[in-house]
Parts: structure tokens; sequence; C-alpha cells
């Protein structure tokens, strides 16, 4: 079977959970083959191992981490040099975004973002996407070269595959681009113990309804109680409630989760264009009229303030 | 010293427009109102602070690849400042992909001559976010992209990322492409003033064979990528709305309950 390969996110070593999904989607394609990059590379192999990689090819070099993007796109090249893959798939984050265009762009093939499913087809793997804020499903084929596809979080189940997943080196040359720009200092964000917001199952949101900063503890209480990540619309970001991390939409994070629960959100395109795939849909708003009570799965037209802290006590209650 | 800036500025159809596919499976630029991308006008404006903040001798071209009513999403960049424009246009880019459309960009910008490209986050139609770092491996030069902060000095660009992980500040040197974010700053209203200056700026007109670019590798033809199939999502099944009166948030409650997610 024809080898796929699956570039790694991880933290020092930590595999985050797109890349799992990513490798149930490229079995069904191939054999996944991972490639991990950076500080803990090989630390990776254990996790990949049990979720199907059948290898993982590792390299290390303080370049990952003091120069942007370019010296993951030659590793990354290096890798589809080596294998000659069927596909290289890449989590569809802003990163891997640049990583996978500018290796699609060096090998000669076509690149698809975003895809939200992927599936073996005659031509070479098909790719579902989501556009127009989520008003219409293409599927998608990179027609030249070794497709390279880039997948939303949350597209697939990760599934246990046990598989050999040997570490090999990988041998890497970086590029004279490699240092072009220097990464000068770096400032982790803080952790709040919530799930990632894009990784997350249930997405809590508060919007212009929430009314200031001090009251996002109402809807991070919400979020808590359902073991939520923390979502905001761009207009309580602008009005500095909530940090831009944490934007849903268009400019801010894509999140598909299987519940998102918006407050206090009217339910604007630019919004729209980032929840719209979640699986239900629940909104509390005190305008009937909302845009936002079209996509709804279950709608309290009520005010927040009344309607958020009932149902918080509520579900604590449930907890026992 | 001088600094030559070229701000990439896409027209899109409007977001709150009916957007849609034409037959054959390029986006219907047609049946709806065009604009200057939004996200395109924060670069404007970066490059315009960029200017202002500079003693050096700045000349901002705006460069679209475009139909020809892309001509209005120029005249407001000009409107808004820019000092002179670019259209490259050609019956034969009906379809170009982000390849393609980053393989123009990059003749485009290397035949104005340029110093830094600014580029947006990301087109409001196709939403990819790639064509900035397209423009930077073809240019062969430095990418330093999605910044919400930016300045040039001493011929050096620096900026602030703030990814998902961590904030990280960048620094290359010139020439280089840079993207800025719509945290970047609010792009400012063309003045009146402005409305009428932008009337007789000069606005360059280039097609393929100007470029040297085949038509063959543009295009739906030239397009690495092939769409399938496009349908309407279908719409969600109407939900049940309450009213809360005093129980709204319990009913809540139980609508999670029954749906296991408590
Ligand atoms: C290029 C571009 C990109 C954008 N990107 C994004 C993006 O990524 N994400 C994003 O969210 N937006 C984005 N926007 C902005 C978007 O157009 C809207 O302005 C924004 O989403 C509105 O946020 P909101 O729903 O919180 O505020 P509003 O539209 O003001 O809605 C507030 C809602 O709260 C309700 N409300 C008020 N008080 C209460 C109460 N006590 N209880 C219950 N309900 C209450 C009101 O009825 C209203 O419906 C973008 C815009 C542009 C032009
Ligand atoms: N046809 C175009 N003409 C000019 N600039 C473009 C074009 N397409 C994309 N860009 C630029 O590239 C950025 C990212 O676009 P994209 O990768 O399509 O999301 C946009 O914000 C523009 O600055």
């Amino acid at each position: 079977m024809a080898e796929v390969l699956v570039y790694v996110d991880h933290v020092d070593g930590a595999v985050r959970k797109p890349t799992l999904e990513l490798l149930t989607l490229a079995r069904r394609v191939g054999e996944p083959v991972a490639v991990a990059l950076g500080n803990g590379a090989a630390d990776t192999a254990a996790a990949l191992a049990e979720h199907g990689a059948v290898k993982v090819l590792t390299h290390d070099a303080s370049e990952y981490a003091d120069y942007l993007v370019v010296p993951k796109v030659d590793a990354l090249q290096a890798a589809v040099e080596a294998v000659s893959p069927a596909a290289v798939l890449v989590p569809s984050s802003a990163e891997g975004k640049e990583i996978a265009a500018r290796l699609a762009l060096r090998i000669g093939s076509g690149i698809i973002t975003d895809a939200i499913d992927l599936e073996a087809g005659d031509e070479g793997p098909v790719a579902t996407q989501s556009v127009f804020a989520a008003s219409f499903t293409t599927k998608s084929r990179v027609a030249k070269g070794t497709p390279v596809i880039t997948v939303k979080p949350n597209s697939a189940a990760v599934e246990a595959a046990p598989a050999a997943g040997a570490v090999e080196a990988l041998a890497v040359t970086f590029s004279a681009a490699a240092t072009g720009t220097k990464v000068t200092a770096r400032t982790p964000r803080e952790s709040t113990g919530r799930p990632e917001l894009t990784e997350a199952a249930i997405v809590v949101s508060g919007g212009r309804g929430v009314n200031g900063a001090e009251n996002f503890a109402i809807i991070e209480a919400l979020a808590d109680s359902l073991g939520a990540a923390v979502g905001a619309s761009r207009a309580a970001v602008d009005a500095g409630w909530y940090p831009h991390t944490n934007q849903v939409g268009q400019t801010g994070k894509s999140v598909s989760p299987q519940l998102y629960i918006a407050s206090g959100i009217s339910g604007a395109i630019q919004h729209r264009a980032g929840m719209q795939t979640s699986k239900t849909i629940v909104a509390i708003n005190k305008d009937a009229e909302a845009p936002i009570f079209e996509l709804v799965d279950y709608g309290v037209v009520g005010d927040l303030f009344d309607v958020v802290p009932a149902l918080t006590e509520e579900i604590n209650t449930r907890k026992g | 010293m001088s600094l030559r800036i070229v701000v990439t500025v896409k027209y899109v159809p409007d977001a709150t427009g009916d957007r849609h596919f034409a037959d054959d499976l390029t986006v219907d630029r047609d049946d709806v109102d065009g604009l200057l991308s939004e996200l395109d006008e924060y670069a404007v404006e970066q490059a315009l602070q960029i200017s202002e903040n500079s003693d050096d001798d700045v000349e901002i071209t705006v460069l679209t690849v475009g139909p020809e009513d892309a001509k209005d999403a120029l005249r407001k960049a000009l409107s808004m400042g820019a000092d002179k424009a670019i259209h490259v246009e050609d019956d034969d880019l009906h379809g170009t992909d982000a390849l393609g459309t980053s393989l123009v960009l990059a003749k485009a910008v290397e035949k104005a001559g340029y110093d830094l490209v600014i580029s947006g986050m990301a087109s409001t139609d196709g939403t990819m976010g790639v064509v900035p770092a397209l423009l930077a491996e073809r240019l062969g030069v430095p990418q330093v992209t999605l910044l919400s902060e930016v300045s040039v000095e001493d011929g050096t660009v620096k900026g602030r990322r703030d990814g998902d992980s961590a904030t990280e500040q960048l620094e290359a040197s010139l020439p280089a492409v840079v993207s800025v974010t719509d945290q970047s700053g609010e792009a400012r209203y063309p003045s009146f003033k402005g409305i009428m200056a932008a009337k007789k700026k000069p606005v360059e007109s280039w097609d393929l064979s100007d470029l040297e670019i085949d038509a063959e590798e543009v295009g739906l033809e030239g397009a690495y990528t092939v769409v399938d199939t496009a349908s309407e999502r279908p719409a969600r099944t109407a939900g049940t709305i309450v009213k809360d009166e005093g129980e709204g948030g319990k009913q809540l409650a139980e609508f999670l309950a029954s749906q296991k997610f408590i």
C-alpha cells in the first residue's frame, strides 16, 4: 500500500489531537508515515504508533524554533523526497497552511486547505470542504503532483490502530531561505486549564451581549460545568473583554465541536463562518429576531444574565 | 533612501450577499456586488502608517489580479492614500487557483519593483491564507506573516505574530513579504479629498503577456486542483425555540441532557 505523509503538530513531544485525527484519515488513503520535527520529536513516536503510524521520521535542530516556517518546509520536502508518498496531510493551523502551501509549490503539486473530510477516490484522495461561511460543501481533488491537503481539527474521530511506529532519523539540509525570518522572542500563552478551542468537544461563546470583561465569568462558569472551551465574538474581543486567541469566526478560530453554545451573539456571517459546522448549536439571545436563531437546534429567547447562570446551576446539580 | 511598498489587494464578492458558484464551479463574480476585501484594507492601512512614520521617501503601489470590476478595489485603496495602482487583467485568468494567483502576483511585483510586499491575512472569499507565503517562496524573500503589529526601520521589518500557542516577535531584512491581521489596527476611511485625488492617480493595466506568463500556467486549465461537486448545505432543520419565562435555563439543561451532553 502507498505511504501517506502526516505532518505532526506537537508541543515538546506531546502530540496534539488534530494530528491523531489526521492518522485516522490517512489510513483511508494509505499507510501513515509521520514526520515530527523539533524539540521532543522522537517522544511523539509512542502516541503516533498507537494511532497507526508505521514509521515516524524525526529531526531536531534549533532552526525549527528560531526561524519561521521555512525550516519545516525544508524538512517536509526532504521527507517527500525520501518516501515518495501518495499524499501529504498537514493539520490546518495558520502555520500548517503556510508550510503546506510552500511545500506544494516546491514539489509542483496542488494544495487543498481546510478539508473537513477525506476519502480515497479513483483519481486520488477526495477532500470535502465547507465554503462561503459553510453555506456550500465542495468535493475537490488535486489534479497535479502529490496531493497536499490540510485538514481542520475535529474532522475525524481519533482511533486506536496499533502499528510499528518505527523511529527513523530524517536527513535534512536547510535551504538558504531557512534563516530568513528570525523569531527574536517567544512568549508562550498561559494555559487556562480549559480544552483547546479548536479541539474541544463543547464550546461556550459570549458576544457583545455579555457586556463587560468581568461578566465573562458567567460564560466561563458554564464552560467549566460542561468541561468546555470558551469562545468569543469579534465584538467582545474588540471591546477588550476576552483575548483574541479565543475569537471564533472568519478572522479567529474555526471550530467544529459536538456542541456550540452562543450567548449574546447575533450570528453575523463572519461569526457563522467559524462555527456553522458545529454538530449541535444552541443560542441564548434576548432578541427573537437575531440571525443566530436560524442555525440553532435549540434556542432560548431571554436575558443571558438569567438563563446562563440558571443553566450552569442546573448542570452542576444534575452532575451531583 | 526610498522604500517601495506593493500592497496586494483582492476584489471579492460581498460576504453579506448571496455568494454562490457559477456553472463551471468557479466563484460567481457576476451576480454579487464586489468590493475591496476588508482584510486587505488593513494591509493598505499598515502601508500608509509605515509611510507616515518613515523619514524615507515611500511609494505605495496597490496591485490586484482580477476582472474589470476589480478596479473598484484599486480606487478604494488609492482614495485611502496609496500612490498608484496596477491592475492585472486577462480573460485567461478566469478560474486561477492560489498557486496561479501567486505566480501572477510574483511576476507583477517583480516587474513593478519592490522592497516590501504587504498582503492581507486571507481573502474573504477563498479564505485560504496561503498567498503571502506562496509569494515569499516564489520571490525567494523572507515571509513575515500574520502580524498584528508591524514596523520598518533601516532595511529591517519587525512584527508581532500572535500564534496558537505563543506570541512571537519576528524580524527579517528587506526585501520581504508581510501579511497583517485584522488586529493590526482599524483601516481609515477615505476622505473626500482622498476620493478626489484618487481620480487622478495612475492605474496601469497589465495582461499575461506583459508578465511573460503562458495562458496554460493559469486559469482553470492551469489549476492544480479540481472541484468535482459543490452543493448547497441543506438548511438546518428548524430548531426548537423557547421564550424564557423563568424556566429557560432548566429547559435548556433538559435539552442538553436529552442529547447526552450532560
Ligand atoms: C472582515 C471581517 C472579519 C470579521 N471576523 C469576525 C470573526 O472572526 N468573528 C466574529 O465573531 N465576528 C467577525 N466579524 C464581525 C461581525 O461582522 C460582527 O460584527 C460580530 O460577529 C458581532 O458580534 P456580536 O454578535 O457579539 O455582537 P452584536 O452583533 O452586537 O450582537 C450582540 C447580540 O447580543 C444580544 N444581547 C445583548 N444583550 C443581551 C442579553 N443581556 N442577553 C441575551 N442577549 C443579549 C443582542 O440581541 C445581539 O443579538 C468580522 C467582520 C469583518 C468585516
Ligand atoms: N487576486 C488577487 N489579487 C491581489 N491580491 C490577492 C489576490 N488573491 C490573494 N491576494 C492577496 O493574498 C492575501 C491572502 O489571500 P488568500 O491566500 O487567497 O486567502 C489577500 O489578503 C491578498 O492580499
